[in-house]
């Protein structure tokens, strides 16, 4: 089953020269087809202005494609009426975290969207203490924002889009504004969220080793998608990867330089313990011969 | 000679009330003239708080801090003359811009230390070619260009200053793979051109393994590591208490190590793979 | 520095006054107010003012407190003081130098006045000590509903006034990274004449505008992200339920203005 369904997808932002002549912006899309599987783990990788973002903002209808069409859960984004539908099935959640944080308690911001879904008060009140559970932010519901962490208030936005039961999150660039530990958390929850949930995810990211951990990259770069794989697949393509202006992990691109001078590792190593593993295994088979 | 020298700083927060704490608790360090130089610590481990006492921006509750000579909190010291000889470059920088154009807005600092038109004009220049601040841009708005390059006209503002100490607080923070290293690059040259004494504070291990010769380790308001940056990066076991993570290039060598394959602790790829090559 | 100022200070505590519904707590200090302006003599106003003392005792708030909140309008109240004591005549002439003239009318008015304003904050003190911003907001969206029926955009305000009270510490914290950001480029912002101060706000000013558009921009987004359209159908995680103590508090607050009132008439009563 797909949540998510994009085929033969434009969009282009309305900029318009002083003759009054549409122009083509820097962050436009062109044909693209994508789809997403329920209940996976999708990263999105590319380099600023890659149109990652504008993409984004189409799988809920905040944007509506120029050209092709995109379906949530069978629905079309340009049918105004399945509007408020399709965004409580595709919750979104953005890169800084103190622009999207509404109310000045915890508990009320979570409670912001099962308010305006009209939800009564009694079960607003499960899906918030449910919600910031899982979020891992309970302790802090009577806290007021600016007392947190930068991790933990984009744990609290994550709250916010979970209270809505969403089916999907796209997460825009969730830890770039973020330190070392800020983002070791909320990736932690995404993964959770994924995996315990069910919640299927779309993670936008500059951050390689966030989308590592996916089921599957897809690599944006112009407007179009220029790779869609695995992550060993993906990350692999050193060369592709390095052109499009896009980190590779540390020991993936170690691999590719020892291979470049003659070694024969494999070229899908992601992590230290796999590689330290390979070249240790290709030292001992030569030093016997 | 050293650039700065801080000897037992103190800085309290909120002294008096019920939330005082001590953000600095006897930091000394020195930083000797020409030294590329990172600084490592988590959120709060007081990296922030240092770097703004060394150009004056706080007063230390104790202690003395001592740029190029000069004890900056001595009487008769004029404390903006501080602000020139350590530039201090925030994080998220381009919060700061202002002017109508660029040209103007890295004209601030200089107009700032009195300096003649010329001599501005000739600075705004200099520091815009270091940032690869392209010359259409100095007539633009700031708000007009992208986030990566209005980071450097950020940076080239305070450039232009011409610091003979330079401080940046995170300068590649939320730029993507190809801004980060166009950033860092241009701050590596602008120092080996120029001869100023950097420090670098990042959160990224794999930054400050690749630029800097010596690391400062900060945690609880305390120096807790500081010297060569290989040794420090050997000594995993203090970095994980401080909780930094290595780069996943150092973990890999450590791992080698315990399967007796020693290649040190490389601080980047290239340096990994020409040990290995070469064994 | 700018960290020190905070809107609508509020007391977390557990008294009779901070479980009240502030409702009642809102529409007992509007009779508190009218109290204050009813009272047409001494005993009156003594009585009054005994009352706000009963409420501090009752929420368990310090009578230093409400001093505290005074300090920052002092040079106002003793101002209107001064003026009343030496412009207002009537009754006997008490004291006289040069032009300088005090009447007994003049020392009745400005000590009324001087009571009358500073039991007024006092008052309006205790409402935010009690009340947490966000239940005031709640209390005045529940009052003005039914304004609602003459299309004033109730929901709207209260909505307005949540998101404000969410930004100043934000905003306040970003004020201060940005001048420290400008002082770090030689910027003189708390030296010099007013002129040259007032100029020296334009590089605090702009960036703090820029980033206050940008922050709203994109909460908008967030905002629809989570399905906000407005007041319509919205329901709230907690409603206003009053109990049997409100009733007994707003029957408390309605004897005593009565009283007040009624002490006014009694015309051998100063």
């Amino acid at each position: 089953m797909k949540i998510i369904e994009a085929t033969n997808l434009s969009y282009a932002y309305g900029n318009y020269d002083e003759n009054g002549v549409q122009t083509e912006g820097s962050d436009v899309l062109h044909g693209i087809d994508f789809a997403v599987e329920k209940g996976s783990f999708v990263s999105i990788l590319g380099s600023n202005g890659s149109g990652k973002s504008t993409l984004a903002k189409l799988f809920n209808g905040i944007l509506v494609p120029t050209n092709g069409t995109v379906l949530v859960d069978g629905m079309d984004t340009k049918d105004e009426t399945k509007l408020f539908h399709i965004r409580r099935k595709v919750g979104m959640v953005f890169q800084n975290p103190d622009n999207q944080i509404v109310a000045a308690i915890v508990e009320e911001d979570v409670a912001f969207a099962p308010e305006n879904l009209g939800v009564p008060p009694d079960e607003i009140r499960v899906r918030i203490d449910n919600a910031m559970k899982t979020a891992g932010i309970y302790k802090y519901r009577k806290h007021a924002p600016h007392q947190l962490s930068g991790g933990q208030k984009q744990r609290v936005a994550i709250a916010g889009v979970i209270a809505m039961e969403p089916e999907c999150i796209v997460f825009d660039e969730p830890t770039a504004m973020l330190d070392p530990k800020g983002r070791e958390e909320v990736i932690t929850t995404v993964r959770r969220l994924n995996r315990e949930k069910g919640i299927t995810v779309i993670l936008i990211t500059h951050y390689m080793e966030e989308a590592a951990a996916s089921d599957r990259v897809a690599v944006m770069a112009n407007g179009r998608i220029v790779a869609d794989g695995t992550p060993s697949e993906i990350f692999s393509d050193v060369e592709q990867m390095r052109k499009l202006g896009l980190d590779v992990p540390q020991v993936t691109a170690l691999a590719y330089q020892l291979n470049q001078n003659g070694w024969d590792l494999a070229p899908d190593i992601l992590d230290e313990q796999s590689c330290a593993f390979a070249i240790a295994d290709y030292i001992e088979r030569h030093s016997k011969g | 000679m050293s650039a700065v020298t801080t000897t037992n700083l103190r800085y309290i927060y909120g002294a008096g009330t019920p939330f005082e704490a001590a953000a600095l608790d006897g930091t000394d360090f020195t930083a000797e003239e020409g030294a590329f130089i990172g600084i490592v610590g988590h959120t709060g481990s007081g990296k922030t708080t240092l770097v703004q006492h060394l150009n004056g921006l706080l007063k230390p509750t104790s202690g003395t801090v001592v740029l190029f000579g000069k004890d900056i909190w001595a009487k008769g010291y004029d404390i903006r003359a501080a602000r020139f000889e350590a530039g201090l470059v925030f994080q998220f920088s381009e919060y700061q811009l202002f002017e109508e154009t660029c040209y103007k807005d890295i004209a601030f600092g200089p107009k700032n230390m009195g300096l003649s038109d010329s001599e501005v004009d000739t600075r705004v220049k200099e520091a815009a070619a270091a940032m690869e601040v392209k010359d259409e841009w100095l007539t633009k708005s700031p708000f007009d260009l992208s986030g990566g390059e209005k980071r450097r006209v950020a940076l080239a503002g305070v450039l232009a200053m011409q610091p003979r100490l330079l401080i940046l607080d995170e300068p590649a923070a939320g730029l993507d793979p190809s801004g980060r290293e166009m950033v860092l690059n241009r701050i590596s040259k602008y120092r080996s051109d120029n001869n100023v004494t950097i420090l670098l504070v990042s959160h990224s291990m794999e930054d400050i393994a690749r630029f800097t010769d010596k690391v400062l380790v900060m945690s609880d308001g305390k120096v807790l590591l500081y010297g060569d940056t290989e040794d420090v990066f050997a000594e995993d076991g203090v970095l994980a208490e401080a909780g930094l993570a290595l780069p996943q290039i150092t973990r890999l060598a450590l791992l080698l190590k315990r399967r007796g394959i020693n290649i040190g602790a490389p601080r980047t790829v290239e340096e990994a793979a020409k040990r290995l090559l070469s064994l | 520095m700018l960290k020190d100022i905070t809107i609508g200070q509020f007391f977390p505590g557990d008294s009779v006054l901070h479980r009240q519904d502030p409702r009642f707590k809102l529409i007992e200090s509007i009779i508190f107010i009218a109290m204050l302006f009813a009272a047409q003599n001494f005993t009156a106003i003594f009585v009054a003012t005994l009352f706000a003392f009963f409420a501090y005792a009752v929420g368990k708030i310090k009578i230093s407190l409400a001093l505290k909140g005074l300090k920052p309008v002092l040079p106002l109240i003793i101002f209107s003081g001064v003026l009343n004591l030496f412009f207002i005549t009537g009754g006997e002439l008490l004291w006289q130098w040069q032009f300088i003239s005090i009447y007994e009318n003049g020392i009745e008015t400005a000590v009324f006045m001087v009571v009358r304003v500073v039991a007024l904050i006092a008052g309006m003190s205790l409402l935010t000590y009690t009340t947490s911003p966000i239940m005031l907001t709640d209390a005045i969206e529940n009052l003005l509903a039914p304004l609602k029926k003459v299309k004033f955009p109730v929901h709207e305000l209260a909505m307005m006034m949540t998101i404000a009270l969410r930004f100043i510490p934000t905003l306040i914290e970003e004020t201060d990274r940005i001048m420290s950001a400008q002082k770090a480029r030689g910027a003189q912002l708390d030296t010099g004449s007013l002129k040259v101060r007032v100029k020296a706000l334009v590089p605090v000013l702009v960036p703090l505008f820029v980033s206050a558009f940008k922050r709203a921009s994109d909460l908008a987004l967030a905002m629809e992200c989570r399905c906000y359209r407005g007041g319509e159908g919205r329901t709230r995680l907690r409603t206003l339920k009053s109990a049997a103590i409100d009733g007994v508090c707003l029957t408390v607050t309605l004897v005593v203005a009565a009283a007040v009132i009624a002490v006014g008439f009694v015309p051998w009563i100063i």
